[in-house]
């Protein structure tokens, strides 16, 4: 078979009709930009969720209190009071896989100073939560061991809750701000980190001592959490065995009874949160994969009339001399040229389309997979669903086919 | 001479819902090379029928065909196609050409379909066969852009383009007016003195004298079939046109 004049003949016959080739192909543009942008918009955005669970620090672990229960009513976690001082103190004690560890509790409320206010949350800690978290102090400095030992009223603020309380630009250190009518003195600013991938404003926070916000704030002898951190990645999963060992010690938790605590890595959180955006990309990438199927029915529906229309044509070429094959052949390749191109057209536009949304603030990752993919499919497309068509072309009689009107 | 054409027996019947059509009831005749045949007759005498079978576009029910020493009668769908492609020129009432496309591009059409042509040697021949019917300054013309009878040159030129062992015509001047009928008669009688093989279907039978043999065809069977020694020239005609207008 001679291709290299089929193809002639194919894209003599394309051009013949350019402007319904192109409205063939849009519906394959259209597909094959879609699922290109969608999947980058949804592997951005796992990106960069990973990234912000990792700039937390990859190898966290958080402790919270579990699921348990008061004489058969089973709680919620977060109403538990499970996680006492002992715990923590412990865990720093014989733990040998945790580097940095920090009880944890916080307090919502309203920050005032003067006659701006704010909401905002205070988190209780101690000096290493903000090296577990990725905090850095911008000016002034942290609170250190004394102060938590006296749960002195002291503060580190977050850039946005500097913005709101002092909107005029005054100097923030060694003011006295008050937090649920306690007042607490600024020592230090937190350098601003922006938002994380979940949209949520990463400087809108105060860390005060977890016995200032424990003891002064709200009032309770326990404690919300315990966050650490292994002494590198690799040995997070030992550190988490750790130091579910020893709480289970702690609170005498014997073996078959459920533990009335968690231990999460970031690792695992990680994993939860891209299994979710998983789910998304694949729901995103349906939708754009209905919208390439419509297109490749687009593509059918259009060789079908056109080999009706051009049934005259057909039979002119079958009489001097084309073999059904070469008919075959002419109108499979319209449709894989049609598919190929739109779908090249649709790479094109699909990863611009993913430049100018990453423009917006929405983080996009154009996938090599995707690219392929895609391209791929809608060659598939193309053959698979030009097929039918030329194959009535093809099977035309020469003799009913040139006397057609 | 050689023998171009020969039917023995040439029967073709159709089966259309519970009767039985005979299109062709035996033909049997022959035609050399070098001669210019009309085959007149009027409609349902079969002429189409025979065309087609002779086109090798259809396959007789009995009998047996010979295309150039070939037995067509047992040839596969393929090879009836190569054999149009080598050996037949076609000529149509209604041009067949194809929109859009220029007088070079559909002359080249049937050298498409064969591998043997480079696309230098394709394009060379189909300026030679324009350059033959007259038109070689229409060369990048679309067949929009031609009259009637410059798109029935252009179509005579693709029917010459492969160097055929025959030309078939199917009302051939059907669609023209009589003075364009004539300019292409007096092509056609251009191509026969060049030594071409020519069968003319029609069922105008004015036009039997321009050509050297006219087969009549009635009900599937021939009815006559005489040589014309005395034939009349179209170019004469057309040279007479211009007196009487």
């Amino acid at each position: 078979m001679d291709f290299g004049n089929l193809i002639k003949i194919a894209v003599k016959a394309l051009l013949n009709n350019k402007t319904r080739g192109f409205l063939t192909m849009l519906g394959i543009i259209i597909g094959v930009a879609s699922v290109i942008a969608m999947l980058a918009i949804g592997a951005g955005s796992k990106q960069s969720i990973r990234d912000e669970i990792g700039s937390m620090g990859s190898n966290m672990i958080t402790v919270s209190p579990g699921n348990g229960r008061f004489g058969g009513v089973r709680q919620s976690g977060s109403s538990m009071q499970t996680l006492k001082m002992e715990d923590y103190e412990s865990i720093v004690r014989e733990a040998s896989y945790v580097d940095k560890i920090t009880p944890t509790m916080s307090a919502s409320g309203q920050a005032i100073k003067g006659s701006n206010n704010t909401p905002t949350t205070m988190y209780g800690t101690n000096a290493d939560y903000l090296e577990i978290r990725g905090y850095t102090v911008e000016s002034g400095s942290v609170f250190d061991e004394s102060d938590i030992k006296h749960a002195s009223k002291v503060c580190v603020v977050g850039s946005t809750v500097v913005s709101e309380l002092f909107p005029d630009g005054e100097e923030p250190l060694g003011q006295v701000i008050r937090f649920n009518k306690t007042p607490m003195k600024i020592v230090g600013v937190l350098q601003s980190r922006g938002y994380n991938g979940m949209g949520m404003d990463q400087d809108d926070l105060i860390i005060a001592p977890y016995t200032t916000v424990q003891k002064r704030i709200l009032a309770i002898n326990y404690i919300q959490g315990i966050t650490c951190s292994a002494i590198s990645e690799e040995y997070t999963d030992q550190a988490i065995d750790e130091i579910t060992r020893i709480l289970q010690t702690n609170h005498d938790i014997k073996i078959g009874q459920d533990n009335d605590f968690n231990v999460r890595s970031q690792q695992e959180m990680m994993e939860t949160m891209s299994s979710v955006m998983d789910m998304l990309t694949v729901l995103l990438a349906c939708v754009a994969g209905i919208s390439l199927i419509v297109g490749g029915i687009g593509i059918m529906n259009i060789m079908y009339v056109s080999v009706t229309e051009r049934t005259r044509e057909i039979g002119l070429r079958m009489s001097i001399g084309a073999k059904g094959r070469h008919i075959l052949w002419q109108f499979l390749i319209e449709s894989v040229i049609i598919s190929v191109l739109g779908g090249l057209i649709g790479v094109i536009l699909g990863v611009v389309a993913s430049k100018v949304i990453s423009l917006f603030n929405m983080p996009t990752a154009v996938q090599p997979f995707s690219i392929v993919l895609s391209f791929l499919v809608c060659t598939v497309t193309g053959i698979f669903f030009g097929w039918y068509p030329a194959r009535k072309a093809s099977r035309l009689n020469p003799i009913d086919a040139l006397r057609y009107e | 001479m050689a023998e171009i054409i020969r039917t023995v027996g040439l029967k073709r019947e159709f089966i259309v819902g519970d009767e039985v059509v005979r299109a062709l009831r035996g033909l049997s005749f022959s035609i050399d090379s070098g001669e210019f045949v009309t085959i007149v007759g009027s409609s349902g005498s079969g002429k189409s029928t025979l065309l087609n079978i002779l086109g090798c576009l259809d396959v007789p029910t009995a009998g047996e065909y010979y295309l150039d020493g070939v037995s067509v009668r047992n040839m596969g769908k393929n090879d009836r196609a190569t054999l149009r492609n080598r050996k037949i020129g076609f000529i149509f009432q209604n041009y067949n050409l194809l929109p859009k496309t220029t007088s070079v591009e559909n002359v080249e059409l049937p050298l498409m379909y064969n591998r043997d042509v480079s696309a230098s040697e394709r394009r060379r021949r189909a300026i030679e066969a324009l350059t033959a019917v007259g038109l070689e300054d229409r060369l990048m013309h679309k067949s929009n852009q031609l009259s009637g009878g410059q798109q029935q040159r252009v179509a005579i030129a693709r029917a010459l383009v492969n160097d055929p062992v025959i030309i078939l015509a199917d009302e051939a001047t059907g669609n023209l007016d009589s003075k364009k009928s004539y300019e292409v008669l007096a092509l056609f009688q251009k191509l026969h003195r060049a030594g071409k093989t020519i069968l003319f279907v029609t069922h105008n039978p004015d036009l039997e004298q321009f050509s050297s043999r006219t087969i009549t065809l009635r009900d599937g069977r021939i009815i006559s079939d005489v040589r014309n020694d005395n034939i009349q020239s179209a170019d004469e005609v057309l040279a007479n046109w211009k007196e009487e207008d």
